[in-house]
């Protein structure tokens, strides 16, 4: 009698099943994806401090009085500097640029694959894919070979005799936008690949039998139907690339201004933590968007709807 | 006709694009020359002088070490995630829990990266906990994105899993969990052992976030890598760097393979159970036997 209730007082506290499998992800995801915005909010609130930490607390409690401190100084000087301003609109541009290459070259390369032979298919998808698995770091070492002064590509341009000095490419934005579409390809052509292969090829032959062009039905069929693969890979490239630290580090030069390379130095060499995190609060804000887009048409793909 | 070799074209075009600067970097690796232009003849001395650096070899260690411990924990972690998005469908907060999951694919790693330093830090100040950074802070940082592509990859699975089987368990009295690990679990075997090996292979790659959440003395292969590369383009770098590709090849090959096999004896389970059924039909002739050959 006592076990059982007992029994029933535990199972009323401890969680069941059902609220366990979705609690653990669900605490994990809050606590260390979630939860650490709000620590970056609080601290872009705060002012540079030499101390460890190296800012000062937001907010004190003394003699029954609750002090909040807000410094929207990080803020009037993200605001009122030209390189800050400059950074954001040179990585939005390059990222949006890119976006668009990474479109026109994949989406003929994602097209291609779909109506390949089913065997060929995974063969090919597996050759798209390998290199997202390989260190975006090796890949855009391979570009610094080639593109220097004196690397593969300048002593192929002269000994072919077509240039005499060689191209300045490394560390100009060419160099950058090259390492950008080869580091980003394959993560447009996956998702637009996924999408296209499940197209119902009826409906182009009944256009085709109704004499439309084969370029009519491509335009007014297949890429109205691909829109929610178009829509992932465009997010997938677009916003990752906004905060791209590593290709505009190795490949770009000063006249490369990009944000993920101003907050990566605000932190690592200045260690203006308050700076850095006020620089990843406004890029969080800018691309809040496009990421609620990749949000909506990730989970209408996961629910499997259309 | 016309736009199908155009795009084929684009495929191999884009394909050498993708390929030829890996392969020119793994050929460079052999190179005798010490400048890494000039074409000196083949040797390995490059891999050989490798052995003897001792703090790269630490942190290749140290690098595994935290890709291992990510890959079993963003498999339990992504999987559970994917199975609560595809099989449970009302709960409250379900649309964050969504968003949860898939913002890690796309969110910018220096904004990861930062955030969780600063989550790390102020933890260390209100539980004392951690101490000091290093080899647990990467591993969580790596398990909470690696997480969001095993999900991405077990949730396609599971949306084509015959749902009939489970149910037919839960009927004959099976409790979910068992279920679970009985039923589910063997079925998305293949895609469970491709998000692992896909975990491991990015937290092996991981630069920006290891940078941000490591502490004084535990180095990643990556970021002693990136301090190399920073100078300039050395010999040695290329040796390292084609050691990596080497080992992220094979294990998407192996992927690949397993993957496929394990498709292969599903289809031959499958095709073995219809012609069960289609010679058992042959005994007692109704309309099942006609019925057989069009479910192959």
């Amino acid at each position: 009698m006592n076990m059982r209730k007992l029994k029933r007082r535990l199972n009323r506290i401890i969680p069941g099943g059902r609220q366990l499998v979705i609690g653990v992800p669900f605490i994990w995801l809050f606590m260390f994806f979630m939860l650490p915005f709000f620590i970056v909010l609080k601290i872009s609130f705060a002012e540079a401090d030499v101390a460890i930490p190296p800012y000062t607390e937001i907010y004190n409690y003394a003699e029954q009085k609750l002090q909040i401190l807000l410094n929207l100084g990080n803020y009037s000087m993200l605001a009122g500097d030209e390189l800050y301003i400059a950074a954001y609109f040179g990585s939005l541009k390059m990222a949006f640029f890119s976006t668009i290459l990474c479109l026109l070259i994949g989406y003929p390369m994602a097209y291609a694959i779909a109506s390949a032979r089913k065997e060929l298919q995974t063969v090919l998808v597996l050759l798209i894919m390998m290199p997202t698995w390989t260190a975006i770091l090796i890949r855009v070492y391979a570009w610094m070979g080639i593109l220097s002064n004196n690397g593969l590509l300048n002593g192929f341009l002269m000994s072919m005799g077509w240039i005499n000095e060689p191209l300045q490419i490394l560390n100009t934005n060419l160099a950058v936008y090259i390492g950008v579409v080869y580091s980003y390809l394959p993560f447009m052509i996956l998702p637009l690949y996924a999408n296209l292969v499940k197209h119902d090829h009826s409906l182009l032959e009944a256009a085709s039998d109704l004499g439309s062009s084969t370029f009519n039905s491509f335009w007014k069929i297949t890429i109205p139907l691909s829109k929610n693969g178009i829509i992932a890979g465009c997010m997938l490239v677009f916003i990752p690339v906004v905060g791209e630290f590593v290709i505009p580090e190795l490949l770009g030069g000063p006249e490369t201004l990009m944000i993920g390379k101003v907050l990566w130095q605000e932190f690592f060499n200045n260690r203006d933590w308050p700076v850095a995190s006020a620089l990843a609060v406004v890029m969080l804000a800018i691309l809040i968007v496009p990421i609620i887009l990749f949000n909506r048409s990730q989970a209408k793909e996961m629910e499997g709807k259309e | 006709m016309k736009r199908f070799r155009f795009s084929s074209l684009m495929l191999v075009l884009g394909l050498l694009f993708i390929y030829a600067p890996m392969l020119i970097l793994v050929i460079y690796s052999f190179n005798a020359s010490k400048l890494v232009t000039v074409w000196g003849g083949w040797s390995i001395k490059w891999y050989v002088g490798l052995m003897d650096n001792t703090q790269l070899m630490g942190s290749v260690v140290r690098s595994l070490e935290i890709a291992c411990y990510t890959a079993v924990a963003a498999v339990a972690l992504g999987t559970l995630a994917a199975f609560v998005l595809t099989r449970i469908t009302r709960f409250k907060g379900r649309t964050l829990f969504g968003g949860l999951v898939t913002a890690p694919l796309v969110m910018p790693e220096v904004i990861t990266g930062l955030s969780l330093l600063l989550l790390f830090v102020a933890m260390a100040q209100m539980i004392g906990w951690p101490q000091e950074r290093g080899i647990v802070t990467i591993w969580i940082a790596h398990t909470t994105f690696c997480a969001a592509y095993v999900a991405v990859v077990v949730s396609a699975r599971l949306r084509e899993l015959d749902l009939s089987i489970e149910e037919a368990a839960m009927d004959l009295g099976a409790k979910p969990w068992k279920v679970f690990f009985l039923i589910t679990i063997p079925m998305i075997a293949p895609s469970l052992g491709a998000g692992g090996m896909m975990s491991f292979a990015l937290s092996l790659d991981d630069l920006v976030l290891a940078s941000f959440v490591s502490g004084p003395g535990s180095t990643t292969l990556p970021m002693e890598v990136f301090s190399a590369v920073r100078l300039g383009v050395k010999p040695e770098i290329n040796a390292v760097a084609s050691l990596i590709l080497l080992a992220v090849s094979l294990m998407t090959f192996f992927v690949w393979f397993f993957s496929r096999r394990a498709e292969e004896s599903r289809k031959r389970a499958i095709q073995q159970a219809i012609e069960e059924g289609a010679a058992d039909s042959w005994k007692q002739p109704d309309v099942r036997r006609a019925q057989a050959p069009e479910a192959a």
